[in-house]
């Protein structure tokens, strides 16, 4: 079975971190990762950049792009996707071709600060 | 992280907001400020034992303001003060409902009001930077002066003479209508660009203190643009602080010299910076409402784009500065157009570009570092060298003056074969 893990933190509190502090935690996570790594337990590693870099798009009928993170609570989160895109309007496009096809909801776009692919799982 | 580094990341985090909502109950800095302190210390002996409660913010404004009420009670009563941990122990019980209460409501506003307040008008911009870093960053008195390289009392008389101006203007406390709102955007916004160029703008000997200038900007940049999320020239003013601020690892060589752009070890610049500027642009253009900070940020864009110097799009960075110029007309900003125009059209015609600057630009340093630097390309060397000469002396920074005579150098061993050339004729 596979488990996505997904990161809730205060990103005020993270962003306050020193660089030095911000690298400190980065290596322990990181001796984790290497840990399952090695073992073929790990997927893809994603940590995504602030939420003032984040737009929303709500799949209605026309789309609604909207500024900054997705923040209603009656939704949950469902399921993502990593897209390559050379831009926003890109990524934005890619968002409402997959709304088309499943309209409703909304997809919050976020552009990834670092990404770890991962190797084959076990 | 050990565990008052965490509180202490914690503190500064709530800090804004805690602050700012103190500041609306008591309608005075120096007993918001110290009703925070009182807090954070009751913080550092409550949190290790007790946990960190699930809304910090919460529970240093529901503290400090009982504090300061119970000291309001003593003075009137003379009655003792209740014990320390009498008063924390019912905390978090009620913490959940005023977080309920602190619902976004006011956020927006105390922050915006706490911010505004430092850069009042009647502010002279070296008292509301040092201000801002000191009520709404926490920053100690100690560390500002170090990142402006003053006396920790010079600081303090700085800051001090910031309150007490303040005391005298008659601050308005009362939530900004729209309009209003959008005057202080815009000198928040201003001030925090200040705060950002401090450190951006230090020498090579200085930039690993003043570094934490240009940290502290882009937070505020940040949170400034999470209570204005649509803001475009929000979006333009944190992008464009990112985009320099990633080459700041690239900027100064060993010996703390400044390294031009185009000389840069472009692997050295921080990528997720680079990204996040990148993406607020995207973000920014959407909205088709241009403005300074936006066009700036593109044009850092334009440079964060190009792999190697020679792929930069400088016909583009051209378009960029001659919106800048039409929106913002300075000689400083001709000035920079011109070295986009000396890559595109060559330096004949960006020469041309600034001669009728000189008169305005008689005693800017840049003036006559791009103007020496046309010449030189033009082969004009005795005019180069007098313009360098000029340059020289109206440095700013021992880092500066390195740079031109770097140049003179070059001028120097350019010239000579010429020179022994035409001796021996």
């Amino acid at each position: 079975m596979l488990y996505a893990i997904l990161c809730y933190h205060d990103e005020d509190f993270v962003g306050s971190w020193s660089k030095q502090q911000d690298a400190a935690v980065m290596e322990k996570l990181g001796l984790v990762q290497e840990n399952l790594s090695k073992q073929g337990r790990l997927g893809p590693v994603a940590r995504l950049l602030p939420t003032t870099a984040a737009t929303t798009l709500r799949k209605e009928n026309p789309p609604v792009v909207l500024d900054g993170p997705y923040a209603e609570t009656k939704e949950q989160l469902l399921g993502f996707y990593i897209v390559d895109c050379d831009n926003l309007d890109a990524a934005l496009d890619v968002a409402r071709d997959l709304g088309n096809a499943n309209p409703g909801g909304a997809y919050e776009i976020r552009p990834v600060g670092l990404f770890a692919p991962g190797g084959k799982l076990k | 992280m050990t565990d008052t580094a965490w509180i202490g990341a914690a503190l500064s985090s709530a800090r804004p907001q805690a602050v700012g909502a103190l500041l609306r109950y008591f309608r005075n800095l120096d007993t918001a400020e110290e009703a925070f302190q009182n807090a954070c210390l009751r913080a550092l002996k409550s949190w290790p034992q007790n946990g960190p409660p699930r809304d910090p913010a919460a529970w240093l404004i529901m503290v400090a303001r009982n504090a300061a009420i119970d000291e309001v009670r003593r003075n009137k009563k003379r009655q003792p003060l209740p014990e320390d941990d009498h008063a924390i122990s019912d905390l978090e019980d009620t913490e959940h409902e005023l977080a309920e209460r602190l619902d976004g409501s006011h956020y927006r506003d105390d922050i915006l009001r706490l911010l505004f307040i430092c850069c009042h008008p009647e502010l002279p911009p070296t008292q509301q930077i040092a201000l801002a870093l000191r009520v709404v960053s926490g920053l100690t008195v100690k560390q500002i002066a170090r990142a402006f390289l003053v006396t920790d009392a010079a600081m303090e008389q700085r800051i001090t003479r910031a309150k007490a101006r303040l005391a005298d203007a008659n601050v308005p406390f009362e939530t900004p209508g729209a309009v209003e709102r959008n005057e202080r955007l815009a000198s928040v916004a201003a001030m925090i660009y200040l705060i950002f160029n401090e450190g951006y703008s230090a020498s090579g000997d200085t930039a690993e203190t003043r570094k934490p200038l240009c940290e502290e900007a882009i937070r505020l940049a940040r949170l400034l643009l999470r209570l204005f999320q649509s803001e475009p020239e929000v979006m333009g003013l944190t992008a464009l602080l990112l985009l320099q601020h990633a080459r700041a690892d690239a900027r100064f060589d060993a010996e703390g010299h400044l390294i031009l752009l185009e000389d840069q070890d472009r692997s050295r610049w921080t990528k997720p910076l680079i990204n996040e500027g990148l993406a607020l642009i995207d973000k920014a253009m959407r909205h088709r409402q241009s403005g300074p900070y936006q066009i700036q940020a593109a044009i850092a864009a334009l440079h964060s784009r190009a792999e190697r110097p020679e792929s930069t799009d400088w016909r583009q960075i051209d378009l960029l500065y001659s919106a800048l110029e039409a929106m913002q007309p300075s000689p400083v900003v001709t000035l920079n157009r011109a070295v986009a125009v000396s890559k595109v059209r060559g330096p004949k015609a960006a020469l041309e570009m600034i001669e009728p600057l000189a008169p305005r630009l008689l005693n800017y340093f840049h003036y006559f570092g791009v103007r020496g630097a046309f010449l030189m390309q033009l082969g004009r060397n005795e005019e180069a060298r007098i313009a360098f000469d000029r340059a020289i002396a109206l440095a700013n920074t021992s880092a500066e003056a390195a740079h031109i005579r770097a140049h003179l150098d070059r001028l120097m061993r350019d010239s000579q074969p010429r020179d022994s050339q035409l001796s021996k004729k």
